[in-house]
């Protein structure tokens, strides 16, 4: 099988409002720098495009086509899209390059978030069917999870709130974060009740932003001169709609897709995890059976700033940084969609 | 003995979702200046298409287009169709004619309506001039111009369609 290698990676700052920006906009700087760091024109240099958004977002059917402009695209490209984060943007252009389709592939994430009232647009967007005639909101279908949580004493209030101390710290060495400072545990404490049992903390912020990667095959790589990171493994699985019908304390399908991509054939330094809300960083450091020896999300993760749709793709982008720097040898991405960790992406990111 | 209930078949769920929109910082330029009665393009530093309602980019380069252009009254008509069905809530009484227009000195058209027409009489590559309404009544909204109307003036050649200076024939 054809190995594959991370040869770069750009994103935007996390920013609470982008402003009078629209999507296209958004995108371009980010599109640019990565052309420049990889040392290609546009997208005409790579053989597949792949674009992660949500046309919710915006609230315009086929907003997502709208980033097409951003790629330079005449004469045609070959380009594809996915209403998901961009880190499934990244597993199609993998499965491209393996099929032998490409030998590189340009994958773009972006979200305005801003505009809407994102919790509702997320669970409004994900499940027309089963619990939206309820206008249950993404933030409240987390709080019942904490809850079962907490309740069953598997977690504390003060373990959310290292989670959150953590990420606010580490986030002071991420120039793109939207959350970041000297934060100990009792500061979160000390705060008051949001939605019960989360304060305003255990919750990531509404973000815009965009980020953007460049793979290639390791020949690809070489001949681009390149440094790089491999992509040993890549594997996503998902849960029931019917929330009743899951354990919610655990996420078998973070476990199963980790397993999958084979996480466990080396030692884990680095894991970036997506988890918009402190407890679900607790389920998923347990899920994957991480150690004190793993480093959990030295960016600040999601809770410093969650682009939506890119922010799983730059938890990628954040390892391959991390491997490339000379910072570690190994790690693992993970990307999420859908209520309470429903879907779940494991990435293992190794040095070439 | 239990009341027998019906069975419930149907749960109406409408979804309705708010948006502060955002036009965009080059949107948002063109809207400006349609409020002062000025049409404009964007014209793309690479290949120098001009586009109008400018969208950010040039979706061809894939690079952002920064230099405004001010663009004609007159325009050309480069696709039309004659609409007879009548949309609800619409004052526009069918027949009528929706046409894509090039403005002259822009490289893409966009759609408007057209009046003060024979409608069999109009055709590709017919000239046509915009109608403005009233200055107070000017917003950040295309129907500033309220249609497009003929001019006597020649036929523009197919491929001569989109590729006008903003001088137009004599250009």
């Amino acid at each position: 099988m054809k190995e594959i290698a991370i040869v770069g990676f750009q994103q935007s700052d996390s920013v609470s409002d982008a402003g009078a920006v629209n999507e296209v906009e958004m995108i371009m700087p980010v599109l640019s720098r990565v052309f420049q760091q990889v040392g290609i024109n546009n997208a005409q240099d790579v053989g597949f495009v792949c674009s992660g958004s949500c046309d919710y977002l915006q609230g315009a059917a086929f907003a997502f086509v709208a980033g097409v402009d951003a790629l330079g695209a005449v004469p045609p490209i070959k380009e594809s899209h996915v209403e998901m984060d961009a880190a499934w943007a990244l597993y199609e252009s993998i499965l491209k390059i393996r099929m032998g389709h490409a030998d590189s592939a340009l994958i773009y994430g972006f979200g305005k978030s801003s505009p809407g009232e994102l919790p509702i647009v997320m669970s409004q967007q994900l499940d027309p069917y089963y619990l939206a005639p309820l206008w249950v909101d993404s933030i409240s279908l987390a709080a019942l999870q904490a809850r079962l949580m907490l309740d069953q004493g598997l977690i504390t209030e003060r373990d959310m709130a290292e989670v959150v101390s953590r990420s606010r710290r580490n986030a002071m060495n991420n120039p793109h974060a939207q959350l970041a400072g000297d934060v100990a545990p009792d500061d979160v404490l000390a705060q008051e009740i949001y939605l019960s049992p989360l304060r305003k903390a255990d919750i990531c912020p509404v973000s815009d932003g965009a980020s953007a990667m460049i793979i290639a095959t390791v020949e690809k790589a070489k001949e681009w001169g390149l440094p790089y990171a491999i992509i040993s493994g890549i594997d996503h699985c998902i849960e029931t709609h019917n929330l009743g019908m899951r354990d919610l304390t655990d996420s078998v399908s973070t476990r199963t897709a980790a397993k999958r991509a084979g996480m466990g054939a080396g030692p884990v330094e680095v894991a970036e995890l997506y988890a918009p809300f402190s407890h679900q960083e607790i389920i998923l450091r347990r899920a994957l059976g991480l150690s004190d020896e793993t480093s959990i999300n030295p960016s600040g993760g999601v809770l410093a700033g969650n682009m939506m749709m890119a922010s799983g793709l730059s938890r990628i982008g954040e390892v391959f940084n991390r491997i490339v720097s000379g910072e570690v040898q190994r790690g693992i991405a993970h990307a999420t969609s859908g209520p309470c960790l429903q879907h779940n992406l494991v990435t293992v990111l190794e040095k070439a | 003995m239990s009341e027998e209930q019906e069975a419930v078949t149907v749960v109406k769920a409408p979804v309705y979702l708010k948006y502060n929109f955002t036009a965009g910082a080059a949107p948002a330029r063109f809207l400006a200046q349609i409020k002062k009665g000025v049409l404009t393009g964007q014209r793309c530093p690479k290949c120098s298409a001009v586009y109008v309602p400018p969208r950010g980019s040039c979706g061809g380069c894939g690079v952002a287009t920064e230099e405004e252009v001010v663009l004609s009254n007159k325009a050309t008509v480069q696709s039309f169709t004659i609409v007879y069905i009548p949309i609800p809530n619409n004052p526009i009484q069918p027949p009528y004619i929706i046409a894509n227009v090039v403005p002259d000195g822009a490289n893409v058209s966009f759609i408007h309506l057209m009046s003060e027409c024979v409608n069999e009489d109009v055709h590709i590559g017919a000239r046509v001039e915009a109608v403005w309404k009233p200055k107070e009544e000017w917003g950040f909204a295309m129907d500033n111009i309220r249609y497009y109307r003929p001019i006597d003036e020649p036929n523009v050649p197919v491929d001569q369609i989109g590729k006008l200076s903003v001088t137009g024939l004599e250009g």
